[in-house]
């Protein structure tokens, strides 16, 4: 499968499963999504339990949160990440803290996915990564896959969790993994060992980090894209290197990386997202909190630029695997 | 969650009159007489506005005759002034499909026609002074080539090449033309409506004599900015013109889901207070009446009005949209108010002024001309055939003044 279809698979099992799962979001329901993950679930399942919405996405979010509050499973989609900021009082002020406000008397077990990242030429309102302005909200749960086997498990996982889920999909892993070598043939997920889903039931847990690679060297901590731009600078580099494959970034699967950084003793942290602020500061401090002394070198990040996500220039804001080699030298040289 | 009873109200989900594989079917709108509406005074407030919000201003009948009060209106506009705007269409068009054909070559990233309704954006663009400001959407680009724009800039911007006014930081149509009354457009839908507000604010707390113009999509009329537009200008009254482009396609989402049980755009404006008219968009003489009436009212003092502009996109939502997946193929044939450009030429003709060589011929015109300037900005580079961009332009301009951490970036960079 596809990530579209795995994610489209997800939800289709969810909604056989579950019937408090609705779907709904801008040009979700009959068309079936821009991106066409929820194609033909409002024709199997309903209008009732697959619907478009009015192009508002703090309502998106509003009614999520009123669904949720009453038992119902919402599984709502933003339409790009880019749009989520008329959702974000919802979402940070509402959803992340409506258990704790209530003291439990109300809970919003909610999902919200979203097409996060860059690489299709879509400028700065089609490109953004704003993981961070997530993981910095105490109360929700921040997730991203890399590939379509972790995007079902992950987003059935998400959907069954009591507490709000940011679920980011990658848009540019939809149809195939991408290194970051915008010049090569595209490929998609058929070739791809997790490409191969099951059509049933299963589910990832949250806070569970992937080893997608072992190694001795270097560990590099990637989620999303640049998990394949990773292996690409691993590979250009010939560098022994274990790229841990975060998948949720809130609540981190810290122990994993600890191990892997204790055996290491050198740390990489790659991101899209502008530099300032980005979830790799919070990475960097949790590391050097936790490994400090089994650090042999500075923990360098290799990250988007400070600036909007530009369309001409599209493959020099992006950090691809040049970038992300340049930022293993230095932590290897160190 | 409680048991599922049997019965209990149950939700409503709008549907569009046809989807694929179904006949176009307009048969629900109710398409009022040309020349129906008399001309309001320029004070009208929300109240009195109501049948203009409810009916629908039309100038140009089934034989092209220019009819009734908005005709008068209008007044004797010539010939040349009409033809004008009649080249302005042809000229949008034409950019249209040679930008269309030049992303489908892979010479760009994307692009979105206006096809259908270049009425709107060339007749109103008219009525405008130098110093008065549009707060665009993607899709208003016929204001922008009505205002003169150079053809170079307004395509080296689809390139992203050296004619790009922008430097390529910009998705492709996301113009920015201040010189030309083009307010930077945004990618996030509904921003632009009540900046138009504060602007025109501005406006009226300096007295400077210009007006704004607010512009925005069916579909975002949903966002929650443009309920600010509507309250705000409804607050301070500031010379300001909110204009409703419903082309009845939001993607692939229906107008009534935007609509809801309102009965017209311009009616829940009126909610707001503030004076709405609802108008034919595709009729170029009521758009220029409109459009001139609006202006005066604004200028003058008397405060805010909203426009809905009723037309129908007749393309595709953008190059990355297939519109057969969820509307008839055949609807945009069917939309019951005709083609703007077609429906000018009949008029012109049936005035004497004009016949279907001469629109043959100034058609093959406008192409070449259009063709001539676009063979010359492709020869400055295309997605194709790049002409390297700096790439210290990214880190350019986030700020007036480059910050320590952004020319560490810079040398990071290696430029
Ligand atoms: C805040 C926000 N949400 C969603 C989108 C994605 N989007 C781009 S255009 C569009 C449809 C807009 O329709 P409408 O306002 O009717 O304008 P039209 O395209 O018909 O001119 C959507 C949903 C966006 N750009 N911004
Ligand atoms: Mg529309």
């Amino acid at each position: 499968m596809t990530m579209i279809e795995a994610l489209r698979s997800a939800m289709d099992v969810m909604l056989a499963r579950d019937e408090r799962v609705v779907i709904f979001g801008e040009d979700v329901g009959y068309f079936g999504g821009v991106f066409r993950c929820t194609q033909g679930l409002q024709k199997k399942y309903g209008e009732e339990r697959v619907f478009d919405t009015p192009i508002n996405e703090s309502a998106i979010a509003g009614m999520a949160i009123g669904m949720a509050a009453q038992g119902m499973r919402p599984c709502a989609e933003i339409q790009f990440a880019d749009y989520m900021y008329p959702a974000y009082d919802q979402i940070t002020q509402e959803a992340a803290r409506i258990r704790h406000r209530s003291n439990g008397d109300f809970t919003c077990p909610l999902t919200i996915r979203m097409p996060t990242g860059g690489g299709i030429y879509g400028g700065q309102t089609h490109s953004q990564s704003p993981e961070a302005l997530f993981t910095h909200v105490a109360g929700l749960k921040v997730v991203q896959p890399s590939t379509p086997y972790d995007a079902k498990g992950l987003l059935i996982a998400s959907i069954e969790d009591p507490d709000p889920v940011i679920f980011l999909e990658p848009k540019r892993l939809y149809n195939g993994p991408f290194d970051g070598d915008h010049t090569a043939t595209s490929q998609g997920w058929a070739q791809h060992p997790a490409g191969d889903v099951p059509e049933e039931y299963y589910r990832i847990d949250l806070g569970k980090a992937s080893v997608r690679r072992e190694g001795a060297a270097l560990t590099i901590l990637a989620y999303g894209t640049m998990v394949f731009v990773a292996e690409r600078a691993v590979r250009d580099t010939g560098v022994d290197a274990e790229i841990i494959d975060l998948r949720t970034l809130l609540p981190l699967d810290l122990e994993t990386i600890r191990a892997s950084v204790e055996k290491t003793g050198r740390c990489l942290v790659l991101h899209e997202a502008t530099r300032t602020s980005g979830f790799g500061g919070e990475l960097i401090a949790e590391v050097q909190e936790a490994c400090f002394w089994h650090l042999e070198a500075p923990i360098v990040r290799v990250t988007g630029w400070d600036a909007p996500y530009p369309h001409a220039q599209e493959w020099d804001y992006f950090p691809g695997p040049k970038r992300a080699a340049r930022g293993i030298a230095r932590v290897m040289e160190a | 969650m409680s048991e599922k009873q049997q019965d209990g109200p149950r939700l409503t989900f709008p549907h569009p009159p046809a989807r694929p594989g179904e006949r176009a079917d307009f048969s629900s709108l109710d398409i009022p007489e040309a020349g129906a509406l008399d001309v309001p005074p320029p004070e009208i407030d929300s109240i009195a506005s109501r049948p203009y919000a409810n009916g629908m201003i039309r100038v140009l009948n089934d034989a092209g005759e220019a009819v009734g009060p908005w005709a008068d209106y209008v007044g004797q506009v010539s010939d040349e002034a009409l033809l004008d705007g009649m080249r302005d269409m042809m000229r949008t068009r034409a950019i249209d499909t040679r930008m269309l054909n030049a992303q489908r070559q892979g010479k760009t990233s994307f692009y979105l026609q206006c096809t259908g309704e270049e009425a709107i954006g060339v007749g109103f663009q008219r009525q405008l002074q130098a110093g008065d400001m549009n707060f665009p959407t993607y899709r208003q680009q016929s204001l922008l080539v009505a205002a003169g724009y150079p053809l170079e800039a307004l395509m080296g911007q689809i390139y992203s090449n050296d004619f790009d006014p922008l430097q390529g930081r910009q998705l492709p149509i996301m113009h920015s033309a201040r010189d030309y009354g083009y307010f930077s457009v945004s990618g996030n839908l509904g921003t632009q409506y009540v900046q138009a507000v504060g602007w025109a604010m501005a406006n009226a707390l300096t007295r400077n004599g210009q007006i704004a113009a607010g512009w925005i999509g069916d579909g975002a009329t949903a966002s929650n900015d443009y309920h600010s537009g509507l309250l705000t200008a409804s607050t301070y009254r500031p010379p300001v013109i909110l204009n409703i482009v419903n082309n009845q396609w939001a993607i692939s989402t229906y107008t009534g889901e935007a609509l809801g049980g309102a009965r017209t755009y311009a009616s829940r404006a009126r909610g707001y207070g503030i004076p709405a008219l609802r108008v034919d968009g595709n009729d170029y003489l009521a758009v220029l009446g409109v459009a001139k009436w609006a202006v005066a009212r604004v200028r003058a003092g008397h405060g805010p009005v909203a426009i809905e502009w009723f037309t129908y996109r007749v393309a595709a939502h953008s190059t990355s949209d297939d519109p057969s997946a969820y509307r008839p193929k055949d609807e945009a044939r069917s939309w019951p108010l005709g083609d703007p450009i077609e429906r000018l030429k009949t008029h012109l003709i049936a005035r004497g002024a004009w016949s279907e060589e001469r629109h043959a011929q100034t058609e093959a015109q406008i192409t070449d001309e259009v063709r001539t300037v676009q063979k010359e900005v492709e020869s400055h580079g295309t997605l194709v055939d790049p002409q390297p961009m700096s790439s210290a332009s990214i880190l350019k301009g986030v700020y007036a003044e480059m910050p320590p951490h952004l020319i560490r970036q810079r040398q990071d960079m290696g430029v």
